[in-house]
């Protein structure tokens, strides 16, 4: 009964997210709209943390998993990036690094800051 | 037998399970970030599809229920992020500098390379949605007129690049607070991404699965506005 309650919850949230996109007007996908539901559902004490804990922390272990159809699909994706192959690589290497150093160091830089500030 | 696979409604699934099964062994035999029981996964479900000439289509018949459960999976990263609320408001300020940052790099980034590299503006606009979630990526790219089956390309690479080097990048520039390393994997590899930041920490994951629903957000009107630069 535990599982049939989370699993009814999550899939329900994912079908008003669904709901949502099919509503408005915006490229923002049910999945958005759903993680915001679903935290506000736990924030405003509407449903509790034991209520979909189980299921969420399942299907979180699970997702790396549920990457691999489309990552496999890359396979037929050559003739549409060959045209400009390199460019591509290029763009998607450098910003990927430069994202991700930049984001963290300015977060790690201004949680240091706070902390100094404190002492 | 490609007949046979194709109706099939579990060899596409076991196949990615068996092949997962496969990467993190190795992962946990080595303990190397290079070895990415992900990019391990892919390698081999590739390798195993071109040698027994099965199409993807055949493939993605019976793999389409994996995909199915993302958005599930997804909507369940509010159940991390709620667990760590407290400690998310109290560094309110350093999370949406690091996330906003992370945001204007991408598409500054991209900006150059389109100047340097002489891409047109349909190419520029493809890239510009290339570190957000797949979904939101796709809505961005059509809506300012890109290829989407190449964004969608870009971002799944992207996913993979950010699962693979994030340990070792973090390590290299001295990330490591928790919540730093959970928005800069978020920020730079979505989801995919956020797999790894799951792997790192109850704290990294959450940081990241904020930094896929604010960094996406904040794309969709990013994206937009750089789209008339160039």
């Amino acid at each position: 009964m535990k599982y049939i309650m989370q699993l009814m919850i999550i899939l329900l949230i994912s079908f008003v997210g669904e709901l949502l996109y099919y509503l408005i007007p915006l490229p923002i996908p049910a999945s958005i709209y759903g993680i915001i539901i679903l935290f506000m559902l736990l924030e405003f004490k509407v449903i509790k943390l034991d209520q979909v804990k189980d299921t969420a922390s399942f299907l979180i272990e699970i997702m790396p998993l549920m990457f691999v159809p489309a990552a496999v699909g890359l396979m037929d994706s050559y003739d549409i990036l060959s045209k400009n192959l390199i460019s591509y690589i290029l763009v998607i290497v450098v910003s990927t690094l430069a994202v991700m150093v930049v984001s963290g160091r300015i977060t790690q830089f201004f949680i240091r800051r706070r902390g100094e500030a404190r002492e | 037998m490609n007949e046979f696979i194709a109706e099939s409604a579990y060899f596409g699934v076991s196949i990615s399970l068996f092949a997962f099964f496969i990467g993190t062994l190795i992962k946990k035999r080595f303990k190397s970030a290079v070895f990415n029981p992900l990019l391990i996964t892919i390698i081999i479900v590739i390798a195993v599809l071109l040698l027994f000439k099965i199409d993807y289509d055949s493939y993605y018949n019976g793999a389409k229920y994996l995909s199915y459960l993302l958005t599930p999976a997804t909507v369940s990263l509010a159940v991390p992020l709620y667990q760590q609320w407290q400690l998310l408001k109290s560094n309110a300020l350093a999370i949406m500098l690091g996330i906003i940052s992370g945001m204007i790099t991408s598409l500054v980034c991209v900006l150059a390379f389109a100047l340097i590299l002489r891409l047109d503006h349909k190419d520029y606009v493809t890239l510009l949605p290339k570190s957000i979630t797949t979904a939101i990526g796709m809505g961005v790219s059509e809506e300012l007129g890109g290829y989407v089956a190449i964004t969608v390309a870009a971002i799944v690479i992207t996913g993979i690049l950010g699962n693979v080097i994030a340990e070792s990048v973090l390590k290299v520039f001295k990330i490591t607070e928790p919540i730093a390393k959970g928005i800069a994997i978020g920020s730079a590899s979505h989801a995919m991404g956020t797999a790894k930041a799951m792997e790192l920490g109850e704290i990294e994951g959450a940081m990241s699965s904020l930094s896929i629903v604010v960094s996406g957000l904040l794309t969709v009107v990013g994206a937009t506005v750089f789209s008339y630069i160039y």
